[in-house]
């Protein structure tokens, strides 16, 4: 089980640094990895990549559909391409290139997409990716990761460029508290078991996974046993976990900093209705745009906190009838 | 090296017969595109019984050229090539447009040998192109990557992202080809959306530009010959051509982009083109 700390002295660590240092050791061990950004190799941490690779780096400047396609060339030569800018620009700015050109192709492209969720904080609506995992999800072909802190960012990175074929990462701008820990295990489409419990199964992915963890203590301060899960891969996503959770727990939230509608939530029920119907409550952002503000105020504006989800648990625990 | 290196006699001989094949399964499928496939028939000949290194015995081979098709609707022309280059069978070609057919209505990558990357989406090739060129460069290889675009696509913003990365970049080792044939579905291009001036374009994003005409088989091996030896800058041969070429009632009438001859019109293009249906769907099925 894990155990969290109170939200001031808990580890806080970067998911888009994670990323960028893996990036570097991944680039030292195989001469195949190369990196593209468009204009944003600071921001999304590319850097180190960039000055220890020069050869193996393209800044692309500020063109989302020519970097992505760029990436697919390469890909077509034998390179493990990754293109690294915010995630509203990865996806939705050159969606026709991932739809046709790198799923339709299954080439190996691998898209980071940094600035994920309301916690991208103060650039406001424009900049906070809130929608880029439904797009990626409905793509036949692309595998989407959702690392939940620095250590699972680096784990995915590896694993994505390992994987043949499209992968999405999403990754974040804020600093976000350290759930895992360097030697914890990480398996792509494998979600993790953070907590036991049989009452009710919470399940999140990114920053939300901290949240689920706090939600599990409120929760157990009331005779709750929550099960946590992360559900770092939703595509592919890991039935076998899901099927257990709903038949041993009778009841599902999911939370997630995305859309409610398309998002990680969705994929869940999506397994739950045909295998394991049980209530299900999500927590999310609900059809509606992001806006400036502190990261965290913004989390608390939007309803996305451990009190949030303890309060849908109690509802979908009610629902067991 | 070219595995066929054909001379500029074979090389007409050989877009004769891709012109049959093309009106052929056409008909046969009945549906496709016919006005692009016929413009771009003889460079695209050129290029692949000529020009570029490639190898139909093993089209994944490393020392290959790359050859884009950014326009991935003219697949007629584009699938006839390579079945007369051997990738595969000539029936095949009679299945174009059919259920379960390799021969998809745009270029499927992972069905269909040959063919270098999934496209039908207008304005993506040439930044698949760039990629490709400087995956290259970066492995110090000499193999090149051709690209062939068509002129309504110069209206997609994406090829003039690529078109600046590629001139940016000196990408000597990129070849595109523009077949200028002022047609689009909706009518001449220079009347939907001109893409004029097109070679003072290109030339100001650093690109290398050869205009010859697109029919001519000697200017087309010499643009051709001529890009590979330009350092330090990408080249486009833009290719004045004409829609529907080689079918006198189709020449130039940009209705023919999206739909395929009725066999009537089938029997009349074949015949311009000095054979008939029965005979050549016969050679096709045959081989």
């Amino acid at each position: 089980m894990v155990v969290v700390t109170d939200r001031i002295s808990i580890e806080k660590k970067k998911t888009r640094q994670g990323f960028g240092h893996e990036l570097l050791e991944l680039g030292r061990e195989k001469d195949n990895i190369v990196v593209l950004t468009g204009d944003v190799k600071g921001s999304v941490n590319v850097s180190y990549f960039a000055d220890e690779f020069p050869d193996r780096f393209i800044n692309c400047g500020i063109a989302e559909q020519n970097m992505c396609n760029i990436a697919s060339g390469l890909s077509l030569v034998g390179k493990v391409a990754f293109f690294a800018t915010y995630g509203c620009f990865a996806t939705a700015r050159c969606l026709d290139m991932i739809r046709t050109t790198v799923c339709y192709g299954n080439l190996n492209v691998k898209i980071a997409g940094s600035h994920g969720g309301l916690l991208t904080g103060p650039d406001g609506a424009s900049h906070q990716a809130l929608e880029e995992l439904g797009l990626m999800r409905v793509l036949p072909n692309m595998t989407v990761v959702i690392p939940c802190d620095y250590w699972e960012a680096r784990k995915a990175t590896r694993a994505v460029s390992e994987k043949p074929g499209p992968c999405f990462l999403r990754l974040g701008r804020a600093s976000v508290p350290v759930v895992t820990s360097e030697d914890a295990p990480f398996e792509l489409g494998r979600g993790t078991l953070m907590r036991r419990g049989n009452d009710v199964a919470l399940i999140a992915c990114g920053s939300m996974v901290y949240e689920a963890l706090l939600a599990a203590e409120i929760l157990a301060g009331e005779g709750v046993e929550a099960r946590v899960i992360n559900l770092h891969t939703i595509k592919p996503i890991d039935k076998d976990i899901l099927v257990r959770a709903a038949s041993e727990c009778g009841a599902i939230v999911t939370a997630e900093e995305h859309q409610i509608y398309c998002g990680m939530g969705s994929a869940v029920a999506e397994v739950i209705v045909r295998h394991q119907p049980v209530p299900m409550e999500f927590i999310g952002v609900n059809d509606r745009f992001g806006e400036s503000g502190d990261g965290q105020e913004l989390l608390t504006k939007f309803g996305l906190r451990d009190i949030n989800i303890a309060e849908a648990a109690r509802k979908a625990i009610k629902r067991k009838g | 090296m070219n595995p066929f290196n054909y001379d500029i006699k074979q090389l007409q001989e050989k877009a004769r017969d891709i012109r049959r094949d093309i009106i052929t399964m056409l008909v046969e499928a009945r549906s496709g595109h016919t006005g692009g496939p016929l413009s771009v028939t003889d460079f695209a000949t050129a290029l692949y019984f000529n020009i570029a290194n490639h190898n139909p015995e093993n089209p994944s081979d490393l020392n290959r050229d790359f050859i884009v098709y950014s326009i991935g609707h003219v697949t007629p022309a584009n699938y006839s090539i390579l079945a007369e280059c051997g990738y595969f069978p000539l029936r095949d070609l009679m299945t174009f447009r059919k259920l379960g057919s390799h021969l998809q209505g745009h270029p499927n990558m992972l069905e269909t040998p040959g063919i270098e990357a999934s496209t039908g989406s207008l304005g993506q090739g040439l930044s698949i192109s760039v990629g490709v060129a400087s995956g290259y460069r970066m492995d110090g290889k000499p193999n090149r990557a051709y690209c062939i675009m068509g002129d309504g696509e110069q209206q997609e913003g994406a090829v003039w992202e690529a078109a600046m990365a590629a001139g940016f970049l000196k990408l000597d080792n990129l070849c595109a080809v523009l077949d200028l044939n002022n047609a689009q579905i909706d009518g001449p291009t220079d009347k939907i959306m001109s893409i004029q001036p097109i070679v003072d374009k290109y030339k100001s994003f650093n690109w290398n530009v050869i205009e010859i005409d697109g029919h001519d088989t000697e200017q087309i091996i010499k643009a051709f010959n001529t890009a590979k030896t330009v350092r330090g800058m990408p080249t486009i041969i833009i290719a004045k051509t004409v829609m529907g070429k080689g079918v006198s009632f189709m020449e130039g009438d940009y209705r023919w982009h999206g739909v395929p001859p009725t066999p009537e019109q089938g029997d009349d293009a074949l015949k311009e083109l000095g054979t008939t249906y029965e005979e050549w769907s016969q050679r096709l099925l045959s081989n």
